[in-house]
């Protein structure tokens, strides 16, 4: 690590921030080679070759001011970011304060909030960063005081001379401090003293959640703003022929009707906006637009056929990704084997909050407001389709309400810029749930063809999988169409990749031209279903405890968590019903899974028991988590509660499918969501190590589908293959 | 179009509307009262939810004319401070994630509380079913019902 003073551009901050006066203001910089990372200091002078991501400023007061480069969508980067530089800055909470940082990724460096990487992607330079500051503080105050600066520490805002009975508050000592270099060096704390890390501390988001203040890009207005709701193809990729406004005009409030293009991929797809002075008048006066349509280019799927198609495909010989030793002939040879297919379908994000997004397009800018997950992304499109320089493209992220991967995506700003252009007015485009609901993209469908071998020793002797689907990353124009699927493993443990002789993951690739795009947890979120069913598969096939089946080829951080999953979920006494008779037992199933994801290990395991009308219900789910080092156990409790419930609701409520090329679920009524109705309880462990820090807003989603197919076959005999299934259709 | 009396939270506004927008758009874009959310439009998600007379509605399905002249509360009538004990209860109990659909489920459980102080999970249930949290919020969504119920009885 290099320690540079650079001169940022000081003013620039002080405009995004808000902050006047003299003020200590540290960032994480990159060289242009991007390979070291710097505390810089802002002085006043112009930006230069180092720009700067995650920004803090103390000022005269005290008071600590943090610049967010991440979306806050609910996973909680509003309380978790400033809980780790409040405690190496040694400040409470409440003299931090938070605001969003405008899409800049020369200034930010990636701000996409995707991959659960908010804290893993950059907690120990946020740490350093506070610690870096903290240090500069006390070394301010010592030599005010003539002391040894290693006789100071910094407590509450304040360093303090404790001998001596001598306290200064930062706010006395930004301004000199400010002329200091940062260190070279920083020592950062040993989690056993952390005081604010850890904790479960209140987020501070939430008092604006509960009395409708926070603003979500929805509730986002401009002076003279107009709304827009946009007709686009239902068929994904037809081009607009003609359109008969007539009627439309006609619905008061109507200003407006125009084409409007949406880049998809780098692919331009067609629509017609109507715009309005107010949301309602614009969804009436595109009730009553006419448009042609030309879908003759492209062919249009129902399900069934897109279906057949991926099954026909993991038969061939698929695109190879990873592979050890022989699979095909092992499987060829063995006598214990097992073979099985698993389908998992289309999903649609469905955030509660629509998509939209504000636009301001005036003569030489672009102002961007909205729900946003890659800013930067946003901003260097825009650039790029409007030929602005990157000061001239503002994208300003408000809350989000949900996002799940969908509002990483670029097209719904660049339609509302490209509208806002050509009407010369500031524009909200509002889709409605019908629009946010079949125009994608969606999750993709999978099959996922199994095939694996039990050894005698009752070992994994081979593992074989298949993989059919849309490969998200083939949707551009002039992407290689031969090359493997990176995440044909995602979700498989890795720790299994030690000690399986055979291995072999590979994809055939579906075309189709409905749009695909992560959904929260990824491929994980399908792959782990095929892959954590098929182990449990091998397991009865080896007549082993599923929990002992997959330890014995784990090492002992993946062993850690198996122990502790077991203890917490009772699972040794899990068939003896404690004080009932014994076919009661026989009423009760449980089941397990374990995936990895974005660097996190979690374990979960269902118990499903029978009611009094033989129904199938969810009495429990016990998880367990191993995100390495973290922040917050309150909100990890909520993001495992949260990717339960979703997991829940794509495996027994909803799914998207196709007929004639067109998506059928539009709405609530047919796409059914889990309710609070619906709800098992849910009981919640943290591993505490000092690992590396992996992700938290995912991870716990991919063990549930099989965890809960796995316990419905422990109680019934019946075995899931296919996604979803209704609870109450099992007999 | 016609002039409409709105009465939000206790004051009055005059507004110019088709009377058959939906109550919902003209809280929003007509008053510009925010915290109340559009979810699907249909009834079905329980994000509009507003008081009409102190009874849960959803915003988006009645038209603004049915409205007229009665007493509407959104989720900005309830407090603005967060002093209502559901939105005190919510905040104990860390429910919001993202926090877009917090607004009407307080506002359904608000209503709830009124005519059963002391719930039980089957009333929780079918006052809440008609609610979705797309983060699941369902197991705080519970609690914190229950925390604002014993609330209620400590006053």
């Amino acid at each position: 690590m290099e320690t540079t003073d650079r001169n940022l551009s000081r003013r620039n901050f002080i405009k995004i921030s808000g902050l006047t006066g003299t003020a200590l203001t540290l960032g994480i910089g990159f060289s242009a080679s991007g390979k070291d990372m710097a505390i810089v200091r802002a002085s006043s002078a112009e930006t230069t070759s180092i720009e700067v991501n995650a920004w803090i400023s103390i000022d005269t007061q005290g008071k600590v001011t943090i610049i967010n480069h991440r979306s806050e969508m609910g996973q909680g980067s509003f309380q978790s970011v400033p809980q780790m530089i409040a405690e190496e800055l040694e400040v409470s909470l409440d003299q931090v304060n938070i605001v969003f940082a405008p899409g800049n990724g020369r200034r930010y460096g990636s701000q996409v909030t995707g991959g659960s990487s908010t804290i893993r992607g950059s907690y120990q330079k946020l740490l350093r960063l506070g610690a870096s500051a903290r240090h500069m503080l006390i070394e301010t105050a010592a030599k005010r005081w003539g002391v040894a600066a290693g006789d100071c520490y910094a407590e509450n805002g304040e360093v303090i001379h404790k001998a001596l009975g001598k306290k200064l508050n930062y706010g006395d000592l930004v301004t000199e401090a400010a002329k200091l270099e940062p260190p070279k060096e920083v020592k950062l704390k040993n989690p056993k003293d952390y005081k604010i890390i850890r904790k479960p501390l209140p987020r501070q988001d939430t008092p604006t959640k509960v009395n409708g203040k926070a603003i979500f890009g929805l509730d986002f207005k401009l002076p003279g703003m107009l709304y827009a709701v946009v007709e686009r193809s239902p068929r994904f990729q037809g081009k607009v022929v003609k359109f008969d406004d007539s009627e439309t005009r006609k619905v008061p409030g109507v200003k407006f009707v125009l084409k409007v293009n949406r880049d998809e991929f780098d692919n331009m797809r067609e629509g017609v906006a109507v715009v309005a002075t107010n949301t309602w008048a614009a969804i009436q006066g595109r009730k009553v637009l006419k448009v042609e349509w030309d879908d003759s280019a492209f062919p249009h799927h129902n399900s069934e056929e897109l279906y057949a198609k991926m099954r026909e495909l993991v038969k061939g010989d698929p695109i190879s990704f990873r592979t050890m030793g022989n699979t095909a002939k092992t499987f060829a040879k063995a006598e214990k084997k097992v073979e099985a297919t698993y389908e998992t379908p289309y999903e649609s994000h469905s955030c509660m909050e629509p998509l939209n997004c504000v636009a301001n397009v005036t003569d030489d800018k672009c102002e961007i407001w909205g729900p946003i997950q890659g800013p930067d992304w946003i901003q260097q499109n825009i650039c790029g389709h409007l030929k602005l320089p990157p000061e001239k493209v503002i994208v300003n992220m408000t809350f989000l309400g949900g996002g799940f991967g969908r509002k990483a995506f670029t097209d719904y700003p660049y339609e509302a810029v490209m509208i806002s252009k050509e009407i010369k007015a500031p524009v909200q485009v509002v889709w409605t749930r019908e629009d946010d609901m079949t125009i994608g993209p969606f999750r993709p469908g999978m099959v996922y063809q199994c095939k694996g071998v039990v050894t005698e020793g009752g070992r994994i002797g081979s593992f074989e999988t298949k993989i059919s689907g849309q490969n998200m990353d083939l949707q551009n124009p002039g992407a290689d169409k031969s090359a493997y699927n990176s995440s044909d493993t995602e979700g498989f443990l890795e720790g299994y990749f030690n000690s399986i002789p055979h291995y072999s993951f590979g994809d055939s690739p579906l075309d189709s031209p409905i749009p695909v795009m992560w959904w929260r947890s990824v491929y994980a979120s399908t792959n782990a279903f095929a892959f954590e069913s098929f182990l449990d598969e091998l397991a009865v096939k080896a007549e082993k405890d599923p929990l002992d089946f997959r330890r014995q080829h784990l090492s002992e951080r993946y062993q850690l968590l198996i122990d502790k999953l077991e203890a917490v979920s009772n699972w040794k006494a899990r068939k003896k019903n404690e004080g009932l008779p014994a076919e009661a037992s026989a009423k009760v199933g449980y089941g397990v899974a374990i995936t990895e994801c974005f660097s996190s290990i979690v374990g979960e395991v269902v118990k499903v028991s029978r009611d009094t009308l033989g129904k199938v219900k969810i009495d429990k789910v016990w998880a367990v988590m191993d995100c390495g080092w973290y922040v917050n156990p309150d909100i990890i409790k909520a993001q495992i509660e949260g990717s339960i419930i979703m997991a829940l609701g794509a495996s027994t409520k909803h799914e998207t499918t196709f007929k004639d090329g067109k998506a059928v679920e539009r709405n609530f009524d047919s796409y059914k969501m889990p309710r609070i109705q619906d709800t098992p309880e849910i009981e919640i462990y943290v591993m505490d190590n000092e690992e590396k820090a992996g992700g938290v807003g995912e991870p716990a989603l991919p063990p549930f589908t099989p965890a809960l197919t796995n316990a419905i076959f422990d109680l019934t005999g019946k075995r899931i293959r296919k996604l979803p299934f209704s609870l109450d259709s099992i007999a | 179009m016609a002039t409409i009396t709105l009465k939000l939270n206790n004051k009055s506004h005059i507004i110019d509307a088709d009377p058959k927008m939906p109550l919902l758009w003209a809280i929003r874009d007509l008053v510009g009262l925010t915290g109340t959310k559009y979810g699907c439009g249909i009834a079905q998600c329980g994000a509009c939810t507003v008081h009409l007379e102190g009874k849960p509605v959803r915003s988006c399905s009645i038209p603004v004319s049915v409205a007229a002249n009665k007493n509407v509360t959104t989720i900005e009538g309830l407090s603005s401070d967060n002093s209502d004990v559901v939105q005190r209860a919510w905040i104990l109990e860390q429910v919001p994630q993202c926090g877009y659909c917090q607004s009407g489920q307080i506002m359904a459980a608000s209503a709830l509380l009124k005519s059963k102080p002391n719930p039980s999970d089957k009333d929780i249930d079918m006052a809440m079913q008609g609610h979705i949290c797309r983060c699941g919020t369902y197991p705080r969504i519970r609690k914190a019902i229950k925390k604002a119920a014993q609330l209620m009885a400590q006053k």
